[in-house]
């Protein structure tokens, strides 16, 4: 038997041959160069915006009320789009969150997995993700408007509020609905990635259904949720087509003061300046500050999720 | 049938050794069969647990000692089609008839796992969750508890100058032990431990195993395992359980040394399974 | 499981490979003895050691099986096959004086025929032979009868002491030849109870009864009811 501590012959130490893996190289060149090529195509598209929307950035911009005709510089500015943008989109978060959540929290807890209704639900939730978002704006003016709205102002007669109008309420609900299918799938990632054996344990010492959801599992899920919550404000931040018939408006001399105004909006405005403008060269410098305005807006709204999700992390792994 | 099996417990009665109170929990379980559908995992067991001692579950992995642990605090409810024929009377009472409380049940019935599952709070708050949940409020009270609990886990000495810090942070013998504390915190009158070792290392297990000794003065333990030399160790009486079925259930010293059955016997000396 | 009954295994083979070289010893001692064989009897002193040498390495063996934490049968027959290696060491020790008493006696005339040795001889190697044989059958019942017959070798044993005694006594000149023969028929009465021991251990192998000093009674702890 040999010794384990026989010295190996010398030709036999080297394990494989000085041959070059080709296969391999190749494969980390392909991949290396796939990620490069994103961040080009995203860094073009970036600095195009940067470099010709910065000069028409300024203080100023950001914070008047254009007049209407706001294709010229004198008379332009982006606050109402501003503030109508974020006000939808908290609006929507206002909604979609709990909505999300709970649906998610019954698909993941407490329906039974393989049951009809909730594959049934689950259909529905994908298929919802996959109806484009005009689509959206056209339910928005049917069921928002046309039958809640008309519905509520049949029954709060007077007071002055008019329900069955585009409104900043029915904007955001409509988003909301967009929205929905990526809070619940995300929600219930969070849920997923929770052992059960946390939820064994609660409920072996007595805890409720709903304690335990309430006590041990959402508060383990809240950074799952929040991305799931970045993930909605990113994507309706930017959308134009839900809100063209459910609340947006071409001009309004003042900011939005109630849920039942209208509102303008950055990428609506893009829309506006680039195909109703008389002058596309006097337009174009504000244009694209328009667009460098919504990104930072995007970014910034994310920027605030991400330090919110952050700060639930961190409180997560110190506890107390 | 049921008189003549309580009519049973008392004539055997005490033994020299066993300190055995016959009024309190004992566990009765009369004619229970189990179904998953339509596969029966428990086939017709009748067995008595006899208050204060640890009784163990032995047998190949499949063999549903698992299955009944978790009848006895009904953790199979939350199995979908989960169908259950027969009785079990703890007390007196068929723990599955409708108007009883599952959460009170688990109150009394408490369960250690065998992945140690500690919750991601600090050990406090680990042990003192059971106590909220079923109404305690006032700080010193459940810190008096949470106290006693973790001596009673053999793990205050431990903890004590760490109490508020993540649970996770402990090793697995420790974090086993926080959910034996969590567990008897609720003061249950019956403990279920589901192979509460098998993921630790040697010295951990010797650990809980002493702990479950200590454990057996105030506690009516069950213990599923596939470690035969621990339920010796441990256990004053054993089940063997085989494809469902009981097959043996007798003293931990007469299983263990001279069994009844030539199936228990090729099972206990690793003849097979 | 095959590791774990091989080295059972072994330790069974070798428990009969002393039980074989303890009877022959036995048997040579005797013939020592009848036929005045000092060559014989010398070759039983020195063989001694071989015995001594088996009890070490069966004991060695036993106890690293039990480290092994076996149970049931494995576990009574590893304690089994220690305490029967005692007894069959003892044995061959009782042989080794046997011899020695015999080369005692072959220095001096030949005393008188030899009657009642030969016969308790005989009696204690059946009862030997027979308590070796119930091991390695598992026959409980060839144990149990012979438990019985070391009363017999009892009585022979006080029957030959109380001839010697008065033949002592009739013929001084013989004293220190009685007195070897007095120890001879000890060692042989100590060999029936060796046997008597062994047959005890095989029942407790085969059935789990300790049937060992029957004038204690010991209480079983009741199964729990099922």
């Amino acid at each position: 038997m040999n010794s384990p501590t026989a010295t190996v012959p010398a030709q036999t130490r080297d394990f494989r041959g000085a041959g070059f893996d080709f296969a391999s190289f190749l494969f980390t060149g392909l991949t290396g160069l796939a990620t490069w090529l994103i961040l080009a195509i995203l860094a073009v598209i970036l600095l195009n915006i940067l470099v010709n929307g910065w000069e028409g950035l300024s203080w100023h911009f950001v914070s008047t009320i254009p007049k209407k005709d706001f294709f010229e510089p004198e008379t332009t500015g982006v606050l109402p789009m501003i503030v109508g943008t974020t006000i939808r989109v908290f609006v929507m978060t206002l909604f979609v969150l709990p909505v999300g959540v709970i649906t998610a929290i019954y698909l993941s807890e407490y329906a039974a997995p393989l049951s009809p209704i909730t594959r049934f639900i689950r259909a529905a939730v994908n298929n919802l993700a996959g109806v484009p978002s005009i689509v959206f704006g056209l339910f928005g003016v049917g069921f928002f408007i046309n039958f809640v709205g008309k519905g509520l102002d049949a029954l709060l007669p007077g007071a002055g509020s008019n329900w069955s109008h585009p409104s900043l309420i029915w904007a955001s609900l409509t988003l909301a609905v967009m929205t929905l299918p990526v809070v619940i799938v995300a929600t219930e990632e969070s849920l997923r990635a929770i052992p059960p054996g946390l939820r064994e344990a609660s409920l072996a010492l007595g805890a409720t259904q709903l304690e335990t959801v309430w006590k041990i599992v959402l508060p383990q899920a809240l950074p799952g949720i929040m991305t799931g919550g970045i993930l909605a404000v990113s994507r309706a931040a930017g959308e134009v087509a839900p809100i063209l018939f459910t609340g947006v408006a071409y001009y309004m001399a003042s900011l939005p003061q109630k849920l039942t105004d209208q509102f303008m909006d950055l990428g609506y405005h893009v829309y506006v300046l680039s195909t109703q403008s008389p002058n596309i060269e006097k337009t174009r410098p504000i244009l694209y500050a328009t667009v460098l305005v919504l990104l930072l807006l995007t970014f910034a709204l994310n920027f605030l999720a991400i330090l919110i999700r952050a700060r639930m992390r961190k409180k997560l792994r110190a506890l107390t | 049938m049921a008189d003549t099996i309580l009519q049973k417990i008392t004539v055997a009665g005490p033994e020299a050794g066993t300190s055995v109170s016959d009024a309190k929990p004992l566990i009765e379980v009369a004619g229970l069969s189990l179904y998953y559908s339509a596969s029966r995992a428990l086939n017709a067991i009748n067995l008595q647990i006899r208050p204060r001692v640890v009784t163990a579950f032995i047998g190949p992995s499949g063999c549903g000692k698992s299955t009944l642990l978790r009848c006895f605090n009904r953790m199979n409810d939350l199995i979908d089609h989960v169908r259950i024929e027969g009785a079990v009377r703890i007390g007196t009472h068929d723990i599955y008839s409708p108007s009883v409380n599952v959460i009170e049940l688990r109150k009394r019935v408490g369960m250690v796992f065998q992945k140690s599952n500690p919750f991601p709070k600090s050990v406090h708050e680990n042990v003192a969750y059971g106590l909220r949940l079923h109404g305690m409020r006032n700080k010193s009270e459940l810190d008096a508890v949470v106290e006693q609990s973790l001596r009673g886990a053999a793990l205050w000495d431990e903890v004590k100058d760490r109490l508020h810090e993540s649970a996770l942070g402990l090793s697995g013998g420790q974090q086993q032990r926080l959910c034996i504390a969590r567990a008897i915190a609720i003061k249950p009158e019956i403990i279920l431990m589901d192979e509460p070792a098998s993921a630790l290392d040697p010295l951990a297990t010797a650990r809980i195993e002493d702990l479950i000794l200590d454990l057996k003065k105030d506690y009516t333990i069950v213990i599923v395992t596939h470690n035969m030399q621990q339920a010796a160790r441990i256990s004053d009486f054993t089940a063997f359980f085989y494809l469902g079925e009981l097959i043996e259930y007798d003293t931990t010293r007469r299983i263990f040394t001279h069994p009844a059955k030539k199936q228990t016997e090729d099972y206990v000396t690793g003849r097979f399974g | 499981m095959q590791h774990l009954e091989q080295e059972l295994d072994d330790l069974k083979q070798k428990l009969l490979s002393m039980a074989s070289k303890a009877e022959a010893a036995v048997n040579q001692a005797l013939q020592a003895l009848v036929e005045r064989d000092e060559d014989l009897a010398r070759t039983v002193k020195e063989e001694d050691r071989v015995l001594d040498q088996y009890e070490k390495e069966i004991d060695d063996l036993a106890i690293s099986l039990l480290a092994k934490a076996p149970l049931a049968s494995d576990l009574r027959l590893i304690t089994v096959a220690m305490k029967i290696c005692h007894d069959l060491e003892r044995v061959g020790d009782e042989a080794k004086k046997i011899a020695k008493e015999a080369s005692e006696l072959n220095l001096e005339p030949p005393l008188k025929p030899y009657v009642d040795i030969p016969r308790m001889a005989s009696l204690a190697l059946a009862m030997l032979k027979q308590a070796l044989d119930a091991f390695v059958n598992g026959k409980t019942e060839q144990a149990l009868t012979l438990i019985p017959r070391d009363k017999e070798v009892d009585e022979l044993y006080h029957q030959l002491h109380r001839e010697l005694a008065s033949f002592m006594v009739e013929r001084p000149s013989t004293i220190s030849r009685c007195l070897n023969l007095m120890a001879i028929s000890k060692s042989l009465e100590r060999i029936a109870d060796h046997a008597k021991n062994i047959a005890e251990e095989v029942v407790y192998l085969k059935e789990a009864r300790d049937i060992r000093h029957p004038r204690l009674t010991r209480g079983e702890p009741a199964p729990p009811a099922a």
